[in-house]
């Protein structure tokens, strides 16, 4: 893709999601019904659950990513890893962040050592090891590889994240996407949440490849003026 | 539950999320600023040491 592809691509990009998330902000607060038990608190859900997913779904990217440069060798893979890891960072933070605030008034508690909570705690605190390990190998080639079998075996914990309130008993609401909890009002502003969410995934992933991929250059071209010399 | 005792919650929760993702786009924002400098230099550079040459 060329350049002026790539500015049009960003452009229509970065306007879907600003009409994404207006649009998801009235859908949580006026679209979405008030909730019974918990009134306008549970208003949270609608951009703490995709947060949640989004989360996942960058780790997912990271771990294929991974795969892909154990198999090809080559640095794109890399740097689309390392993209996807931090974009999945900022998503669990969000999640980390948000759900304290949303179990306090639920719970009386901003924390418990629930299998959700934990293993969610475990898997954010697994992929920001997975960057500030990357800073102590200089090696490009080497930090790429050591990244990638990291990041295969960190992926472990999404499914236990993800299976957590199936497998222990949790204080987190249970699965309420498969079990009918969510009233059917919710579903659209719900629905319409996750994919604003999605199109900022795709945003903050492309947008951190292509600063990535400057940073290769930056230190291609550096590699070059000091054979110049 | 009250309505006003969970509102401040709710508003935390929302100010948060716009808070952690104004402050990772500002952080790309900077490193791709930084980096286009880099860059631009590194280039100016390489000319120069081509046109000794």
């Amino acid at each position: 893709m060329d350049q002026s592809r790539h500015k049009l691509f960003d452009s229509v990009l970065g306007g879907l999601l600003l009409i994404g998330m207006v649009v998801a902000l009235y859908m949580a607060f006026l679209g979405a019904p008030r909730e019974q038990t918990m009134g306008d608190l549970q208003r949270i859900f609608y951009f703490h659950v995709p947060s949640g997913m989004m989360g996942l779904a960058a780790f997912i990217v990271n771990c294929y990513a991974s795969l892909m440069y154990l198999i090809k060798k080559d640095r794109k893979w890399d740097s689309l890893a390392l993209s996807a890891a931090e974009v999945g960072v900022v998503f669990f933070t969000i999640v980390l962040v948000t759900g304290p605030i949303w179990a306090k008034p639920v719970w009386f508690v901003w924390w418990t050592w629930s299998p959700r909570l934990t293993s969610s705690l475990v898997l954010w605190m697994l992929y920001l090891a997975y960057m500030l390990v990357r800073n102590y190998v200089p090696d490009p080639e080497r930090r790429a590889m050591m990244s990638a079998v990291f990041a295969i075996v960190a992926i472990v914990d999404a499914p236990i994240v993800f299976f957590s309130i199936r497998w222990w008993r949790d204080m987190h609401p249970s699965a309420m996407l498969e079990t009918g909890g969510l009233s059917p009002a919710m579903w659209p502003a719900f629905l319409t949440c996750i994919a604003a969410f999605l199109i900022l995934l795709i945003y903050l992933i492309r947008r951190r490849y292509f600063l990535e991929s400057a940073r290769l250059e930056a230190e291609r071209l550096a590699r070059l003026a000091d054979l110049a010399r | 539950m009250g309505t006003e005792n969970t509102m401040h919650y709710l508003f935390a929760a929302y100010t948060a999320i716009w808070v952690i993702l104004a402050v990772y786009l500002f952080s790309i924002q900077t490193r791709e600023k930084k980096l286009h400098e880099e860059l631009q230099n590194l280039r100016q550079l390489l000319e120069r040491q081509s046109a000794k040459r």
